[in-house]
């Protein structure tokens, strides 16, 4: 009986497990806001619709192309990325000289009609997506069952955060990016194309999210209103860490998939709103973010 | 002189719409106009984007719609305690949301208006999915029926234009100049030694407070107090009829509000209604990028321009 405390380990364990799967969509997507935010001091609102657009394509990839799991792992990215960098060309470069609130609402808009087409091509109801083959089964742990594809889902997301957080702070490219972020008009006259340079950023960062909707795609069910549920929880978790950091996005993003997996476990009438309050107790104590520099 | 006549003509058209058109439509116009104005208060003269004002109109709408079914007040006393209700949510929002500026703001107050869907989402007196549904609208100081459309209409446009008249007001306050100053330069509002938040937090709350005035208005109308209204979408469509209408003037959010009520109400009736908030992004999206003055800016302009 694993049973310590009056607590059940078993069904604990559990929602850390769902937890720390929470987190890791938690930790992709803010960390393609806060790389966007860095460079065009921008919310990309649209970062939801690109997560159920990256599960969606991903889908009907499979359905009628044939493109399996593994394939649509490069492929959506790719795609979505590349919706991004048009959205960005076309959209919101002819604005960005305006209030950057403008460019939230534009990305707003464009979140409405990303999934107003989908809800109005699929309904609203969830479709399913089947778990690769090579991922199916689980393995037996002493205090619970560990599904492959749950296992999987936490170790490829903290890698390609991982990766992402070195490149960034590591590599050269990485280094023009936070060049940038620092003093854009000095970048450009060193002669360093800033305009390509924030394109392809904001490109990179919507490719995160639809990254993170291929991830998505085999355990939560495919809906158009999977990402604005998702978003404005990742929301409050940006405001929590501050964009200060990439790693601050990264490890406030799985911290509080924990945490709101505990809440699940212990108080779950509160699990679903736990992370707005710890962003109210956040508000009051460090307003700035965990991990965020005092303006 | 020319705005008084302006504003006596659209007074005249205010009571004379209802033996043309259906005097609920109206009245649906008049709350999200009062809403919008509400909620451009602080978006247009304090330069504060709140995505969190659903939050106001549904607590609006849940108060009094709660208070009419269940307490027997009359419902000017109901409306007056939705709108107190909305108010002091106002104030604790307003004190959390001040602390960050911008795109964090905006943020902030989203988040805490997912937290109170939730609530009303699981909170035992709301009905979750349902709604408070046959909201009474009882007898305006106990003396007056409200049942009738026709008088209804009347009692939602003396309250709109008390709210009007007070946003007004409020504006043309040296409160409202202090505003405006914090919105053009923040920096020099602080040096000049105004307590830059505290005046933020006022502009909230009066917003919060007449957005839910809004709500609970709305609530004896449709006798229907609903998740939609505290719903994420509501806030961004306050947003979309204030930036239609015109931000940062001040009929320009009724003007909007008109536009886009009318709109879903057409949409909504025939097959266009699966497309309608396809139809409300792009909206969103022209008038982002090329329509930003809105409706009254471009009048403006042309006014400016031409005579």
């Amino acid at each position: 009986m694993a049973t310590l405390f009056d607590i059940n380990l078993f069904a604990l364990f559990g929602q850390l497990l769902v937890g720390l799967i929470n987190g890791s969509f938690y930790a992709l997507l803010s960390l393609g806001l806060a790389i966007i935010f860095g460079l065009l001091k921008i919310i990309n609102f649209a970062q939801g619709a690109m997560y159920m657009l990256g599960a969606f394509i991903a889908l009907l990839a499979l359905k009628y192309m044939g493109i399996n799991y593994w394939f649509a792992l490069i492929l959506v990215p790719l795609t979505v990325g590349l919706i991004g960098i048009l959205m960005e060309r076309f959209l919101i470069r002819p604005i960005a000289n305006e209030d950057h609130l403008y460019s939230l609402l534009l990305t707003f808009g464009l979140a409405l009609i990303i999934q107003g087409v989908f809800t109005h091509a699929f309904g609203s109801s969830g479709l399913s997506y089947a778990v690769p083959d090579a991922l199916k089964g689980g393995t037996k742990l002493p205090f619970m069952y560990l599904p492959n594809y749950r296992a999987w889902i936490i170790i490829v997301s903290v890698l390609v955060c991982a990766g992402t957080w070195w490149m960034i702070e590591k590599t050269k490219l990485g280094a023009y990016l936070r060049a940038g972020t620092e003093n854009p008009q000095l970048m450009q006259a060193f002669g360093i194309n800033v305009p390509l340079i924030v394109t392809l950023t904001f490109g990179f960062g919507v490719a995160l999210a639809g990254f993170a909707g291929v991830m998505a795609a085999p355990i939560y069910s495919v809906s158009p209103d999977m990402g604005s549920n998702i978003l404005i929880t990742v929301f409050a978790i940006v405001v929590i860490g501050g964009m200060g950091s990439i790693g601050g996005a990264i490890i406030t993003g799985l911290g509080m998939g924990v945490v709101e997996g505990l809440t699940k476990y212990f108080y779950p009438e509160a699990s679903n709103t736990v992370i707005f309050l710890v962003m109210v107790i956040v508000l009051l104590l460090k307003p700035a973010g965990l991990f965020g520099k005092e303006a | 002189m020319n705005n008084m006549k302006l504003n006596l003509c659209l007074l005249a058209l205010a009571l004379l719409a209802p033996t043309l058109l259906y005097p609920v439509f109206l009245a649906k116009v008049l709350c999200f106009a009062l809403f919008a104005c509400a909620f451009n208060l602080l978006l247009g003269f304090a330069g504060l984007l709140s995505f969190g004002h659903a939050a106001f109109l549904g607590t609006g709408g849940y108060v009094t719609g709660y208070l009419m079914i269940h307490s027997g007040l009359t419902p000017e006393v109901a409306i007056l305690l939705g709108t107190i209700a909305g108010g002091l949510l106002g104030a604790i929002f307003g004190k959390l949301a001040v602390k960050r500026e911008g795109i964090y703001f905006a943020m902030v107050t989203l988040a805490l208006a997912q937290l109170i869907f939730f609530f009303y989402l699981q909170a035992p007196f709301t009905n979750g999915e349902d709604g408070l549904q046959g909201v009474p609208r009882g007898a305006l100081f106990g003396l007056i029926d409200l049942s009738d459309n026709m008088v209804m209409y009347y009692f939602v446009l003396v309250i709109f234009i008390a709210g009007y008249w007070l946003i007004n007001r409020t504006i043309h306050s040296p409160f409202g100049q202090v505003l405006k100053a914090i919105r053009e330069n923040e920096d020099r509002a602080t040096s000049l030694g105004y307590d830059v938040n505290h005046y933020k937090w006022l502009a909230f709350v009066i917003s919060a407070a007449l957005a839910a005035l809004a709500g609970s208005t709305k609530t004896l109308v449709f006798e229907l107090a609903s998740l939609t209204d505290v719903h994420w979408h509501m806030s961004g469509e306050v947003i979309l009829m204030t930036l239609v209408g015109g931000v940062g003037t001040i009929f320009g959010p009724v003007l909007g509000a008109g536009f886009i009520v009318t709109m879903q109400n057409y949409l909504s009736g025939g097959e266009m209604g699966n497309y309608i908030h396809i139809i409300m992004g792009a909206v969103f999206v022209i008038c982002v990028l090329s329509f930003r003055s809105g409706i009254v800016g471009q009048l403006m302009k042309f006014k400016r321009n031409n005579f």
